[in-house]
C-alpha cells in the first residue's frame, strides 16, 4: 500500500491517442432547518447521536414526511440549473446494506426526479465559456456516518470496532447528474473544476446550501472514460469518491485519465468500478470490487405520495432566482472599476462578498476592498481562520470606515479598533470609547504639545523658522509620540508651522 | 376459575359487548376497574388452557390506566365514547410501555420508546390497553403458526387454527379475552381469522386508519383495522383509531367515513335500496360446502332484508392472489432490511471474530423464521435487475386490473359480497408444507387490499361438515367503509333474530372445557 502510483502519461499524451468523458455527480446537503423526512435539525458538528429520532433511526414501524423546504430548495436549484420541473415526481427506494443507513435502504428518486434536462455555462479560467449539460438532478436522504477506531486505513477493514453516529441520517441531499461532458479534450481536468466551482458558487447564491466541500455539505464523485481518438463509443468507464476539493477534482480527472491511458496502451482492460482519490498521493486506488456489482433493486417508494409542484409556484421560485454570480461579479467589476486581476484577487481571497456587503453598509468600494484583502487577510492568516470567519461584521468594518472619513480615527487608530472588535471588545464605538481612542482634535491641547516639543528641540525649530519645512516632521513625530498616536498629523503639522510664524 | 366465579349472581363481565360496556362504565354502573380485572382473570384462565392469544399481558399498567379512567368519570369527564374499556394489540404495533416483538426473535428485547398513532388514540380516548397479541412472524401467513412464540389454538377447536396473521386479536375477542381487539390486515390477515373465530373484523380504506407505528410488512396493503364480537364494537373502535395522521403521508386527508352511525342505521334491519353484488369469482369451485351454502344463505337473508342482488364479473380477482404474493414479499424484502443486528433487537455471532456482513447474515438467520425468509427471497428475487419488469412490474398492473374491475362494479353495486375464506378453519399442521394452499386461503381477501378498498367480515354460520364459523365478505368502495357498516349490521340483526341467541354467545368456552375434562 505504500508504492504511490504515478499516472504513466500526461493529459497531453493522452489526448494524442484518446477522448476522454466525464460525467460528475454532484451531492449538496441542503441547509434546511430541519430533515429531509423527519423533525430533527440538521445541523453539522452536534454531539454525536443528538439529532436523531424514530425516524431517521429508521425505527420500526416509523414513516417518512417530506419537508416541503427541500422539496422547494431542489425545485430552485433545478431552475437555477435550466432544468425542467416534473409535474408528478415520485421518490423510490435504493436498497443495500451498510450499518451507516438505518433501514438498509435510501429513500432517493429513480425514474422521475424532480428536475432534468439543464445546463450550466460554466466560466473557465481563459475567459470562455463551456456549456455542461445536466441530465438531472434529485432528493435524497443522507447517511449516517461511520467511525471505524482502530486498523491502519480507517476503512471498516482492519478496524477493531465502529462508531456510528446518525446525527447526518436523513440529511437533505440534492444529487446533481450531467450527461456525459465530451470533447474537453487537454481541458477536461479544468472543465470538471471549473463546473464543480461554478456549481457552488450557484448553490451558494441561492442559500439553500453551505456547500462547504471541506465539510462534506458538498462532494463530488467524478466518472471517466477514454475512447480512441475518432471513436464515438464509450469506454469503459470509472467512478472516482472522494473528491473533497476543486484542486482534487481536478488532479483525479488528470491521474484517472494517465492511468486509464496506460491500461489501455499497455493491452490492458478498464475495469469498471469504484476508485478513491488519495489526497496525499493525488492517485486513486480502486474500492472493494463488491460495489460495483450492486443491483440496488429500486422500487416506488410505498410510504410517500408523488410530488405535484404546480405551475404557478414554480414560476413564483423562477422569479425570485437570484442573479447569477458571475453575472453579479460582471457587474460588481464595472461598478467598482475593477481590473480583472482585483476581481480575480477577490474571489480568491473569498473576499468578494464581504466586501460587497461592507459596501451595501455604506463604505466606499475601494477602502472596504483595501480593508479585507490587506489588514483582515492578515489577521486571519494569523489567526488560522477563514476571511470569513473573522469575529468582525462587513457593518462593523463600515463602521471603522465611516470613523476614518468623518475624522475621528486616523488609520494607524481604526486598526486599533479593529483589533479590539476582533478581540471581543464590542462595536467599533465601544472599543473606541473603551480604549479612548479618539484623534485628539482639540487645539489647545495640540498647541501645547507643539510648543513643548519645539521647546525640547530649539535647534529644529530654528530650521524651521529658516524656511527648511521638512524639518517639522521631527516636531510631529515628537507630537504624536507624546499624544500616543491619536493627533491627525496633518493638524499637527499646521500647527508647528503656524507656532514658529513659518506658515506662508 | 373464570370471572363468571366472581361470586354469586354475579354477571361475567367478559359476555359483554363494548357498548354495553362503555355505557355501564360511563354510567358508573361498573368501575372500569372492575371491568379490566374480569378480563385479566379472563386472559388467566384461558391462556392457562393453551389459547396462546397473547404475547404479553400488561396487568399492572391496565389497572393503573382502567384507575384514570374511573377517576375522570367520577370527576365527570369522558373522553369518549369507549372509555374505560378493554383493548387487546396485534403485537406489530408499537408501544412504548411493552415490548413489540412482531412475533419474531429478531426484535428479541427492542423496547420501543414511542407510541403507534393508533395507540396514542386508544389512550387519548380512554380505552385500556391489556396487552399485546400473537400473530405469523411479521404478520406474514394466514394460520399464526409462523409466530416464532408458538401457534393460536381457534376457540371453536382447539385443533385448529384460528387464521392468521392476526389470529391472536380474533381467538382473544372471540373468546372474551378482551371486547375489543386491533388487527392488521395486508392480504386479509384481519378478515380471515375474523371469518375462523367467528368475530366481526374490518380491513378499513387503505389511509384511513395511520399506519405510523405500524411494523410494516407491505406498506402499500398494510391497513389496521378492529375487531369485535358486534359489527358496532368493530364500529365504534374504528372511529377511535381512524382519521388523518400528518405522520404518515399514505394517510388520506378525508372525513372518516360515518361507521357508527351506519351501525346504529343498519341495525334497524333495513336494506332497502342497498345494491348488493355477489362477485362470481369469488365462490363455486374449490370452496367447501358449508362454507357455500352458509354464504348463500346470508345472501338470501340480504334479500330479505330488502336488498337487491346482482351477480358481478371480475375476472382479474383470478390474477389477485399471484400478484399479491409479488408485490407484498418485494416490499417486505425492503422493510425488514432494517433488522440487521445494528441498532436494535437480537444480535448473534458477535464475538469479534467476524464481520459486520457475517453478523447481520447470522442474525437474520437466526432470528427470521421459514416464512419470513421465504419471503424476502421472493421478494429480492421479483425486484431484482433480471426480473423487475416480468415480476414485479406484472403484478402491478394486475393490480390497475383489479382497481378496474372494482370501479365497474360498483358503478352497478354499492357493496360486493363474497364468502370471506373459501373453507372454515383448517386443523393445526395441515398446510405447513405446502404454502401455496397456505395462500389460497386469502383468495377473497385480497382483491381489497390492492385496490385499497374496504371490506368487513361478519359471521354468518357454522359450516355443516365441521361446526366452524363461516365469514360473510362485505366489500365497499374506497372511502365508503360506513356501507359495509350498514349491511354488516342489518345482517347481524337478522341473523341473531332468526337463530334466537346472539352468535357470539355460541363460542366454545375453553376454560369452561379444561375445567370440565
Ligand atoms: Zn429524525
Amino acid at each position: 500500500m505504500t508504492t504511490v502510483e504515478a499516472a504513466p502519461y500526461t493529459v497531453e499524451e493522452v489526448c494524442e491517442r484518446f477522448d476522454p468523458v466525464m460525467g460528475l455527480e454532484v451531492h449538496v446537503e441542503l441547509n434546511t432547518a430541519t430533515k429531509m423526512f423527519c423533525g430533527c435539525r440538521n445541523e453539522f458538528g452536534a454531539e454525536p447521536n443528538t439529532n436523531i429520532c424514530p425516524v431517521c433511526l429508521g425505527l420500526p414501524g416509523a414513516l417518512p414526511r417530506v419537508n416541503a423546504r427541500a422539496v422547494e430548495s431542489a425545485v430552485t436549484i433545478g431552475l437555477a440549473l435550466n432544468c425542467s420541473v416534473r409535474e408528478r415526481s415520485g421518490f423510490a427506494r435504493k436498497n443495500y446494506f451498510y450499518p451507516d443507513m438505518p433501514k438498509n435502504f435510501q429513500i432517493s428518486q429513480y425514474e422521475d426526479p424532480i428536475v432534468f434536462d439543464g445546463y450550466l455555462d460554466v466560466p473557465l479560467d481563459d475567459g470562455s465559456t463551456w456549456r455542461v449539460e445536466i441530465e438531472r438532478a434529485h432528493m435524497e436522504e443522507d447517511t449516517g456516518k461511520s467511525l471505524h477506531m482502530g486498523g491502519a486505513t480507517g476503512r471498516i477493514h482492519g478496524a477493531d470496532y465502529s462508531l456510528l453516529d446518525y446525527n447526518r441520517a436523513g440529511v437533505p441531499l440534492i444529487e446533481i447528474v450531467t450527461r456525459p461532458i465530451v470533447g474537453a479534450g487537454t481541458r477536461a481536468p479544468e472543465v470538471a473544476r471549473a463546473y464543480v466551482s461554478a456549481l457552488r458558487d450557484v448553490v451558494k447564491g441561492l442559500g439553500v446550501s453551505d456547500v462547504r466541500m471541506d465539510q462534506g455539505s458538498m462532494r463530488c464523485d467524478a466518472n471517466v472514460s477514454l475512447m480512441p481518438k475518432g471513436s464515438s463509443t464509450f469506454g469503459t468507464r470509472t467512478e472516482t469518491k472522494n473528491v473533497n476539493s476543486l484542486r482534487s477534482v481536478e488532479r483525479a480527472v488528470r491521474y484517472e485519465m494517465g492511468r486509464q491511458a496506460g491500461v489501455l496502451l499497455s493491452g490492458g482492460t478498464v475495469r469498471q468500478e469504484t476508485r478513491h482519490f488519495d489526497e496525499q498521493s493525488g492517485t486513486t486506488s480502486p474500492g472493494r470490487a463488491k460495489e460495483t456489482l450492486a443491483d440496488y433493486r429500486y422500487f416506488p417508494e410505498p410510504d410517500l405520495v408523488p410530488i405535484e409542484p404546480s405551475a404557478e409556484w414554480v414560476e413564483g421560485l423562477r422569479k425570485e432566482l437570484p442573479e447569477r454570480p458571475w453575472e453579479r461579479r460582471a457587474r460588481i467589476q464595472s461598478d467598482w472599476g475593477l481590473s480583472d486581476e482585483e476581481l480575480r484577487d477577490l474571489v480568491n481571497a473569498d473576499a468578494l462578498d464581504l466586501v460587497a456587503a461592507t459596501v451595501d453598509a455604506g463604505a466606499s468600494s475601494e477602502s472596504a476592498r483595501s480593508w479585507w484583502v490587506s489588514y483582515l487577510a492578515q489577521q486571519a492568516n494569523t489567526q488560522g481562520v477563514a476571511l470569513t470567519e473573522l469575529a468582525i461584521t462587513p457593518e462593523q468594518v463600515a463602521r471603522v470606515i465611516a470613523l476614518v472619513s468623518e475624522g475621528t480615527l486616523t488609520n494607524k487608530l481604526a486598526r486599533q479598533v479593529v483589533d479590539g472588535v476582533l478581540a471581543g471588545e464590542g462595536s467599533p464605538d465601544d472599543v473606541v470609547a473603551g480604549r479612548g481612542l479618539a484623534v485628539v482634535s482639540d487645539d489647545s491641547a495640540l498647541t501645547a504639545a507643539v510648543d513643548e516639543a519645539l521647546a525640547a528641540q530649539p535647534a529644529v525649530a530654528e530650521k524651521i523658522r529658516a524656511g527648511k519645512t521638512k524639518a517639522a516632521g521631527a516636531i510631529v513625530g515628537a507630537v504624536m509620540k507624546a499624544t500616543r498616536g491619536q493627533a491627525d498629523a496633518a493638524r499637527v503639522n499646521e500647527l508647528v508651522l503656524e507656532r514658529v510664524g513659518a506658515s506662508s | 376459575m373464570s370471572s363468571a366465579d366472581n361470586g354469586p349472581g354475579a354477571e361475567d363481565l367478559t359476555r359483554l359487548d363494548a357498548a354495553e360496556l362503555a355505557r355501564r362504565v360511563q354510567a358508573r354502573e361498573v368501575s372500569s376497574v372492575e371491568v379490566t380485572r374480569a378480563h385479566l382473570e379472563r386472559i388467566e384462565a384461558v391462556e392457562r388452557t393453551g389459547l396462546n392469544a397473547f404475547l404479553h399481558v400488561a396487568a399492572d399498567a391496565a389497572l393503573a390506566a382502567a384507575a384514570a379512567v374511573d377517576d375522570e368519570i367520577a370527576a365527570g369527564t369522558v373522553r369518549g365514547p369507549l372509555a374505560g374499556v378493554p383493548v387487546a394489540i396485534k403485537d406489530n404495533m408499537i408501544t412504548r410501555d411493552m415490548p413489540t416483538t412482531c412475533a419474531s426473535r429478531i426484535l428479541d428485547g427492542w423496547r420501543p420508546p414511542y407510541d403507534a398513532t393508533v395507540v396514542r388514540r386508544l389512550r387519548e380516548a380512554g380505552l385500556v390497553p391489556l396487552g399485546k397479541t400473537n400473530l405469523d412472524e411479521f404478520a406474514m401467513g394466514g394460520s399464526n403458526e409462523n409466530s416464532a412464540y408458538g401457534a393460536v389454538r381457534n376457540p371453536w377447536d382447539p385443533a385448529r387454527v384460528p387464521g392468521g396473521s392476526s389470529g391472536g386479536s380474533a381467538a382473544a375477542t372471540a373468546v372474551g379475552e378482551t371486547p375489543l381487539a386491533l388487527g392488521s390486515d395486508t392480504g386479509g390477515s384481519i378478515r380471515q381469522p375474523g371469518a375462523f373465530t367467528g368475530t366481526v373484523g374490518v380491513k378499513p380504506t387503505y389511509g384511513t386508519v395511520s399506519r405510523y407505528g405500524l411494523v410494516a410488512f407491505s406498506s402499500s396493503l398494510d391497513q389496521i383495522g378492529p375487531f369485535g364480537r358486534t359489527v358496532l364494537d368493530a364500529a365504534m373502535l374504528h372511529e377511535v383509531v381512524g382519521g388523518h395522521d400528518p405522520c404518515d403521508q399514505t394517510s388520506i386527508d378525508a372525513p372518516l367515513p360515518p361507521v357508527v352511525e351506519a351501525a346504529l342505521a343498519g341495525a334497524r334491519g333495513d336494506l332497502a335500496g342497498v345494491r348488493v353484488g355477489v362477485v362470481n369469482e369469488l365462490s363455486g369451485e374449490g370452496f367447501q360446502t358449508g362454507v357455500l351454502s352458509a354464504f348463500t344463505d346470508a345472501v338470501r337473508v340480504l334479500t330479505e332484508l330488502g336488498a337487491e342482488v346482482v351477480e358481478v364479473s371480475c375476472p382479474s380477482f383470478t390474477l389477485g392472489l399471484p400478484a399479491y404474493y409479488l408485490i407484498a414479499p418485494s416490499e417486505a424484502s425492503s422493510n425488514l432490511a432494517r433488522f440487521d443486528a445494528m441498532r436494535y433487537g437480537l444480535r448473534v455471532g458477535d464475538d469479534g471474530s467476524r464481520s459486520t456482513d457475517e453478523v447481520m447474515s447470522a442474525t437474520r438467520e437466526a432470528g427470521f423464521g421459514a416464512e419470513v425468509k421465504r419471503r424476502i427471497m421472493i421478494g429480492t428475487h421479483a425486484l431484482s435487475a433480471g426480473s423487475y419488469d416480468a415480476l414485479y412490474g406484472k403484478a402491478q398492473k394486475v393490480r390497475t386490473l383489479v382497481v378496474r374491475d372494482f370501479s365497474a362494479a360498483f358503478e352497478r353495486c354499492d357493496v360486493l359480497v363474497s364468502p370471506t375464506v373459501p373453507t372454515t378453519a383448517f386443523p393445526i399442521g395441515d398446510r405447513v408444507d405446502d404454502p401455496v394452499s397456505m395462500y389460497l386461503a386469502d383468495l377473497c381477501t385480497i382483491p381489497a387490499n390492492l385496490a385499497g378498498i374496504a371490506g368487513l367480515s361478519v359471521p354468518c354460520g357454522l359450516a355443516a361438515e365441521d361446526g366452524m364459523p363461516v365469514g360473510l365478505q362485505v366489500m365497499t368502495p374506497a372511502l365508503a367503509d360506513d356501507r359495509a357498516y350498514r349491511v354488516g349490521a342489518a345482517y347481524e340483526l337478522a341473523r341473531d333474530t332468526a337463530s334466537g341467541v346472539p352468535f357470539a354467545s355460541t363460542v366454545p368456552d375453553p376454560a369452561a372445557l379444561q375445567g370440565a375434562s
